[in-house]
């Protein structure tokens, strides 16, 4: 190793530390505080399970986790499907304003969530369409869209066509060459897409917050509710475990998609 | 196994012609090449009838039945694509018998009918590898064995061998003959190479902005060029325009050359082959009709061979000679081109 590459080695891992740092050290304050028998962060940590066994007690945050967990399924499984779909017949099919629709998936990406959740709000009432899970669910479908739709292009867009073709030449149907041919290959595209569906419904606070109604909330929703009306250890406990479903998450995502590449 | 036949088959894509009014048949059985250079249409031909486009006019006809109303999928068609298109995340085994399972096939006889095809592309014992852990050579015959396994009545391969290296590309030749010999399967070949068209077919089409130039045999064809394309796209060819007068063609400059038939008056176009010719020295006894001085302007010698370029009046003439012993000319030498009437082929500019 040279000496220029021994200094920047320094700087960039100087770097690297601290970008962790501030990323997981409040995480792990979090967890470690779940612990604590102090309800005031009190040092040093007296471990205790308690304010687990008090939140498996917690009625309200147990069924807003449900919900969460519910809604967020059903909006991975419609987003998926629909957003594969959209992504094969982009990549299959010139057609006159595809270009336009694929520029269209992006704005919602960027336009801030409180934006989106009052012209949803305002749209599902001026429709009728109303609150609730169902409003959730469509709410959340449209947003995870988009990711779904540029996580599989992406894939897709090392797929040769001709394995499409040779398929159909073997005399294999539409069905069976997307389901045989097709979908084998963007398989890990298809799975890291879901799971960033489920990971935008299930973090989703903004328009879950305008479209819950009494007796039908998320768990964001609910957590939000709580530290407002006064923080406990429990909210730490509840968000250690959110955190400990979203990391073992994470690493299947990591598993399935390599950043950047293709596996 | 069955005959095909284009009838007046035009294609475009856009304001693009990719073909024009093509008519070609390809007898049952037969082993065809297309020629051409890249955009000529020849690809568009074969995925014409392979189904994966369909003509703007004309049609194509599968055994005397016009298949229009029919896509890819049931034509019945095997095709080996350029890059091998095998599916990655089947085994060879999975890959050759997919055309199978589509079809219903059961379980054994699919296994015995793979297992048969493997030994007929010489690949036994690879049936559970995956596509990436093949060769180019190995990869090609699983296409090959993927597109006849399914025993279909034309076989259409898309410049299958353009992947490969020229070793492999010459043994791979070989190989589709005699594999092609022992199914008897009418095949259609897209190729640029114009060596691989000549080895392999029975018949040949050289096409050229969408036009069939010209089809045939390949050894009358190379002998026959019927215009200056075929005659140079198709292996070498010295020309020479003139106007012609009979069947002789006064050149410019003032020499006289004899074509091998009638000529109509007017502009005239000849196309003599290198091999045809003979590098003669000053006064040499040429019997032959034609005759030309001319100057060695470079030799290139490759042992058995001389290729000679010659300058005649600043056109260049190539000659091919066998290395037979006679003295070999040397750059800056005055020489005679000599070769003979029927050698001396005219052809449209």
């Amino acid at each position: 190793m040279s000496r220029r590459d021994r200094r920047f080695g320094i700087a960039g891992r100087t770097y690297l530390g601290l970008v962790l740092f501030f990323l997981y050290t409040p995480i792990f304050v979090m967890a470690a505080m779940s612990f604590n028998a102090s309800q005031f962060y009190r040092l040093p940590v007296e471990w205790t399970p308690a304010w687990y066994v008090k939140l498996a007690s917690n009625q309200v945050l147990i069924s807003a986790g449900v919900n969460s967990l519910l809604i967020a399924l059903v909006t991975t499984a419609i987003a998926t499907v629909l957003g594969t779909g959209a992504a094969v017949v982009f990549f299959r099919h010139r057609f006159p304003g595809r270009r336009v629709l694929q520029i269209l998936l992006l704005p919602p990406v960027a336009i801030p969530w409180l934006i989106i959740g009052t012209s949803m709000l305002v749209f599902f009432f001026w429709t009728g369409i109303g609150r609730g899970f169902h409003a959730m669910v469509l709410g959340h479908v449209a947003l995870a869209l988009p990711y779904v739709v540029i996580v599989v292009s992406a894939r897709l867009s090392a797929f040769d066509i001709q394995l499409e073709e040779a398929a159909r030449s073997l005399g294999a149907g539409p069905w069976r060459v997307f389901f045989r041919v097709t979908l084998p290959f963007i398989a890990p595209g298809v799975i890291a897409a879901a799971l960033f569906a489920f990971a935008v419904s299930f973090d989703q606070f903004v328009i879950s917050y305008f479209l819950a109604v009494p007796g039908f909330s998320t768990l964001p929703v609910e957590i939000y509710t709580a530290i407002r009306k006064g923080f406990t250890p429990e909210i730490n406990a509840v968000s250690t475990i959110v955190i400990a479903i979203s990391m073992l998450l994470l690493l299947v995502v990591a598993r399935f998609y390599k950043f950047g590449s293709i596996r | 196994m069955a005959a095909v036949a284009a009838e007046c088959v035009s294609k475009s894509f856009g304001d693009v012609q990719a073909l024009n009014d093509v008519s070609m048949a390809f007898a049952d059985g037969g082993f065809y090449a297309l020629l051409g250079p890249s955009g000529c249409g020849k690809t568009t031909l074969l995925r014409l009838v392979a189904g994966f486009d369909f003509p703007t006019s004309g049609r194509i006809l599968i055994a005397g039945e016009p298949v229009d109303e029919l896509g890819v999928e049931k034509r019945d068609v095997g095709m080996v694509f350029q890059n091998y298109a095998l599916f990655p995340n089947m085994s060879v085994e999975a890959n050759i018998g997919f055309g199978l399972e589509v079809r219903g096939i059961s379980k054994s006889e699919r296994r015995q009918r793979v297992g048969e095809t493997l030994d007929l592309v010489k690949l036994s014992g690879l049936e559970g590898r995956r596509p990436h852990e093949l060769s180019g050579g190995q990869r090609q015959r699983v296409a090959l064995a993927r597109a006849i396994v399914i025993r279909p009545r034309v076989l259409l391969l898309d410049e299958p061998l353009s992947a490969l290296d020229k070793a492999l590309r010459v043994e791979m030749q070989v190989e589709l003959r005699r594999i092609q010999r022992e199914v008897g399967i009418t095949t259609i070949f897209v190729t640029h190479d114009q060596e691989e068209a000549l080895t392999l077919s029975d018949r040949m089409g050289i096409l050229r902005d969408g036009v069939l130039v010209q089809e045939g045999s390949p050894d009358d064809i190379y002998e026959n060029p019927k215009s200056a394309f075929a005659a140079t796209f198709l292996g070498d060819a010295n020309l020479f325009r003139g106007t012609a007068d009979g069947s002789a063609v006064v050149l410019e400059g003032g020499d006289t050359l004899c074509a091998s038939g009638a000529l109509k008056a007017g502009p005239a176009t000849l196309a003599v082959r290198p091999e045809k010719m003979r590098v003669l020295e000053q006064g040499g006894d040429a019997e032959q009709a034609n005759k030309l001085q001319a100057t060695v302007s470079q030799r290139i010698f490759a042992g058995s061979s001389v290729t000679y370029i010659l300058d005649w009046r600043g056109t260049a003439i190539k000659v091919f000679a066998q290395n037979d012993g006679s003295r070999i000319a040397e750059p800056g030498a005055r020489v005679v081109v000599a070769w003979s009437r029927e050698h001396t082929i005219p052809v449209m500019p």
